[in-house]
């Protein structure tokens, strides 16, 4: 990995990033507005299936306008995570915090993909029992929890990055 | 001005924010996740405004639905900046992205107040694209708290908070 991180750090798009600190830090604002889209998407759907917010609108529909954000800001995401990786790549790579923060997001992504389908495609099949709604009832929370668990060890990645020794 | 940031500065908190290992790094956690709730829950509101999502929902219901998250969300952002401004206060002070921040933050509330007391009063007459002083009022708001975010994101790269 080292090796790779050396290699990646030699490539000319790395270097341009690396001696424009404004490349990055406008990298990392783009990055943190798509996680704002993103999180308030997941809390405001999590949050009307634990019947907090939104109560006045069906389930179904508050996922049909919160859940194409999610989807479609997600790429967003990853393209300017990827360059962000691209122009520190030992910040991340050589990170615990990072693997961390991607094994959450995967947690998060899936935890979404089952809401989604427990509130639209399979509506009726998980409100068929008091069990089966306290599930969907716990996944919600399990969201919420996740999701927000991913931006803090993604803002925890700036504290252990090894090379400030710190 | 001066002695009281100080004393600020100088207070316990302050002290143990600023020389411990761990506090600056968990409030700043705090700090980011609040502030994504507030900018991603008002940029409901906002693209409402400008008619551009949630247009089969009345206005009002999508301003007293989401407003209330915002707010609280805030007020959790403003109390974790707040530690984090008492633990360098002199040095937040120094700061021009810093301070361009808290005038933006404070154009953003000002923004909402005359949508509050003016622009917004025949609100629950609007349909699914309301007036143009609305979209005017939605589309400040949206370059405003953008602004706030990356004002924010460049304070720790010109002040080596991280």
């Amino acid at each position: 990995m080292r090796e790779f991180c050396k290699w990646l750090a030699s490539t000319p798009l790395s270097q341009t990033l690396q001696n424009h600190d404004w490349m990055i830090a406008g990298l990392q604002t783009i990055h943190i507005l798509g996680i704002a889209v993103v999180l308030s998407s997941a809390v405001l759907i999590d949050l009307r299936l634990l019947r907090i917010a939104e109560r006045d609108q069906a389930p179904d529909q508050v996922a049909r306008r919160f859940l194409p954000s999610i989807w479609l800001v997600l790429p967003l995401l990853l393209a300017s995570g990827g360059l962000m990786i691209v122009g520190e790549p030992r910040r991340s790579l050589l990170n615990d915090t990072f693997y961390l923060k991607i094994g959450l997001l995967i947690a998060a992504i899936g935890v979404t993909a089952f809401l989604q389908s427990s509130v639209l495609r399979h509506a009726a099949f998980w409100n068929a029992t008091a069990l089966r709604r306290t599930l969907v009832k716990c996944a919600a929370a399990a969201s919420l929890l996740i999701w927000s668990c991913v931006i803090l060890a993604g803002r925890w990645i700036a504290y252990t990055d090894t090379d400030l020794g710190g | 001005m001066n002695g009281l940031i100080d004393t600020l500065r100088q207070s316990d908190i302050a002290t143990a924010i600023r020389e411990g290992d761990y506090l600056f790094p968990s409030i700043e956690c705090v700090h980011v996740l609040a502030l994504c709730i507030v900018v991603g829950s008002i940029l409901v509101v906002d693209l409402r405004l400008l008619g551009l999502a949630s247009r089969g929902r009345p206005v009002r219901q999508v301003i007293t639905s989401i407003v209330p998250l915002t707010l609280a969300a805030f007020a959790v952002a403003a109390a974790a900046g707040g530690l984090l401004f008492i633990s360098k206060a002199d040095k937040y002070l120094e700061n021009g992205f810093f301070l361009a921040k808290l005038g933006l933050i404070a154009a953003a509330g000002l923004n909402m107040a005359v949508f509050h007391l003016v622009t917004g009063r025949d609100l629950d007459r609007w349909g699914a694209v309301p007036p143009t002083g609305a979209k005017i009022a939605g589309g400040l708001s949206l370059f405003l708290w953008i602004s706030v975010v990356a004002c924010g994101r460049w304070i720790g790269f010109t002040m080596a908070v991280n």
